[in-house]
């Protein structure tokens, strides 16, 4: 067999990726046209996206930029909140839903990169274990700010207040969109499967794009080795705080996305379990591994759905598989039976897959 | 094996330095005036003054832990020097960072060899290349047809100075799996690829076998009459340095105990002491 070059294997396993989310893509259209998907699922349709995007996003810092967040759900909440007051505020403005939705996933996405921005500048001075720490502290930090936050918006435009509703001093008409600890009660569902699937697409465009260019291959240097990296002339701080940014408008929109998705939704949604959720499906997937996030996203997100009656031992099952999947790839034994299992898959992690 | 390399002579310049002959009417490509580091209490390096030429292959010797990396680690701004001043192409580089004393010129190697493992030959160039080739992160992202364009050029750049090692063949290898010589060699071309013009090498014959060697003393040659740049280089390998270095410096203590040609060191009694040590009763 002809050697293919590295750019062409390159180049045929992102075929693989984009064809592999399409199919699905199709497939669950299909099933849901035909109405052969329960309600259950067909609820879960969107949140599968926006988690395949967080997954996505989160492995841009994590594996790409070899830097532990734990603070990820964080920028999916500001997305999310300022998805819907976006969306909200504009309902009259834009009454066709579709664009409608674009246009608060674009504000989620942007206002979460601003908050990239604010928090990757000191945190990026950090390293290893002391920046995965202060993502986390970030992460409850924006968590806590959603909680006491109150917004509403009347014919004078927004009003914002950490007090209570009362202090929003809204007009006649006026309407109170994010209530504190009560969260969004009155949204708006426009959220649809389709948006989730290009969301998906552009969020695996981005990464892979990303990989493959000058600025990610000086990522994935410093993540090999700073030293190094900086010896050739790569501005260390510029890169980490470009992965870190990107990352975050990535789950920004995925935010206002999954938003867009419910009627209701509190700031404590958004946890430092849900940050360990996607998390685990990097893990899982394979740091730096696209593909693997995707598949991983799609699965850990619908077992639990599956499992309804176990539903409760969900973060106990996560546990577990987190701690078999470490054990896994850690322990020669463990490895070569799994290469035994899979006889064709190569050695080492697929970098773009 | 190449013919035997003729060295030019040598002549001294006005701060008690010597560099080749045919650099004297240009202004040094490094200056170093008084530089030294301290850790803690430790005088690691002190008062070391150099001054190499904008073509020449200068040496750094001296026995272990004399200070040599660390002074790499000083032109290269890994670490900040305590005192004294280093000028490149007569530009003082204090307060600049590791990236942007690069971005003026210096590029290095590493004494433990540290490229990019899990990226290919070709991409660990491609990093070299990083500020030759540029273009902002969203040209990459949405490939408008600047990401295309120098994409090639870097490509074919890469594979250009690849093939000066003959390691064309191996740019889609994992940096990782060449064998250790190829990876010093590679290294070397990383180095090449930021268009230095000083490049540093840190000890480029380790763990090479006598005929590497050879080679290797034919390349450094070549590669500093194809690019005309000035190459310093630490090296434990004597017949190395002693066959194509110009003007050597030794170092014993973080001081400078010798400079000149390779025949003026070799008959240096304070070189021969630093390695072998005081003749008894002397």
């Amino acid at each position: 067999m002809k050697k293919l070059s590295a750019n062409r294997r390159r180049f045929i396993n992102n075929c693989v990726t984009y064809g592999m989310v399409i199919a699905a893509f199709i497939v669950m259209q299909v099933l849901n046209g035909a109405g052969m998907l329960s309600p259950s699922l067909q609820g879960q349709l969107v949140p599968i996206c926006a988690y395949i995007t967080m997954a996505i996003s989160l492995n841009i810092v994590v594996g790409v930029s070899g830097e532990l967040s734990l603070g990820h759900a964080g920028f999916m909440s500001v997305g999310a909140f300022s998805g819907i007051i976006a969306s909200l505020s504009m309902q009259e403005m834009i009454p066709f839903a579709p664009l409608r939705l674009a246009v608060a996933m674009v504000i989620g996405a942007a206002c979460a990169g601003v908050a990239g921005v604010i928090i990757g500048v000191p945190v990026l001075r950090l390293r290893g274990d002391y920046l995965a720490i202060v993502t986390l502290a970030f992460g409850e930090i924006i968590r806590n700010i959603v909680n006491i936050l109150y917004v509403g918006i009347d014919v004078n435009g927004l009003h914002f207040s950490i007090k209570n509703e009362a202090a929003l001093n809204l007009a006649e008409g006026g309407m109170s969109i994010l209530k504190g600890p009560m969260g969004v009660t009155t949204n708006v569902k426009i959220a649809t499967f389709t948006a989730g699937f290009i969301l998906v697409l552009i969020a695996i465009t981005v990464a892979l794009n990303l990989i493959n260019s000058r600025s990610g291959r000086a990522i994935m240097a410093l993540r090999d080795n700073r030293i190094a990296a900086e010896s050739v002339g790569i501005n260390a701080t510029k890169y980490k705080l470009m992965a870190f940014v990107t990352s975050a408008v990535l789950a920004g929109a995925a935010g206002a996305l999954y938003a867009m998705n419910y009627v209701s939704l509190a700031g404590k949604k958004f946890d430092f379990n849900t940050s360990i959720l996607i998390l685990v499906y990097v893990v899982l997937g394979g740091l730096g591994n696209i593909r693997g996030s995707i598949i991983a996203a799609a699965l850990l997100y619908i077992l639990p759905e599956m499992l309804r009656s176990m539903y409760e031992y969900r973060m106990l099952i996560y546990a577990v598989v987190l701690i078999l999947i470490m054990i896994a790839t850690n322990n020669p034994r463990m490895k070569a039976i799994f290469a035994r299992i899979l006889p064709h898959k190569k050695e080492g992690g697929d970098e773009n897959g | 094996m190449a013919k035997k390399y003729e060295k030019p002579k040598m002549v001294p310049v006005p701060s008690h330095s010597i560099i080749p002959e045919r650099d004297i009417d240009k202004s040094p490509i490094l200056e170093c005036q008084h530089l030294g580091i301290d850790f803690g209490g430790l005088r690691a390096v002190d008062d070391f003054n150099l001054t190499i030429g904008r073509t020449e292959i200068a040496g750094l010797i001296g026995p272990n832990g004399a200070g040599k990396t660390t002074v790499f680690n000083l032109l290269t701004k890994v670490y900040q020097p305590t005192r004294g001043t280093i000028m490149l192409d007569g530009i003082d580089t204090a307060g600049k960072t590791t990236a942007q004393i690069n971005r003026m010129g210096i590029a290095r190697t590493f004494q433990n060899i540290r490229l990019f493992t899990n990226l290919s030959v070709e991409d660990n160039v491609k990093i070299g290349l990083h500020n030759q080739e540029p273009y902002s992160m969203l040209t990459g992202i949405f490939r408008l047809p600047k990401y295309w364009r120098q994409e090639r050029a870097a490509h074919e750049r890469a594979l250009e100075l690849l093939s000066i090692f003959d390691m064309q063949d191996m740019a889609d290898a994992k940096a990782g799996s060449l064998p250790y010589g190829a990876q010093r060699r590679l290294e070397i071309v990383r180095a090449l690829a930021t268009n230095p013009s000083l490049m540093l090498l840190d000890e480029p014959a380790a763990g090479m076998n006598p005929s590497e060697t050879a080679e290797l003393m034919d390349n450094i040659i070549k590669i500093r009459d194809t690019f005309r740049i000035a190459i310093m280089l630490i090296e434990h390998d004597m017949n190395l340095v002693m066959g194509v270095c110009e003007g050597i410096c030794v170092l014993n203590f973080g001081q400078i105990i010798a400079k000149g040609t390779a025949e003026e060191i070799q008959s240096n009694p304070a070189v021969i002491e630093a390695y072998l040590g005081k003749k008894k009763g002397a």
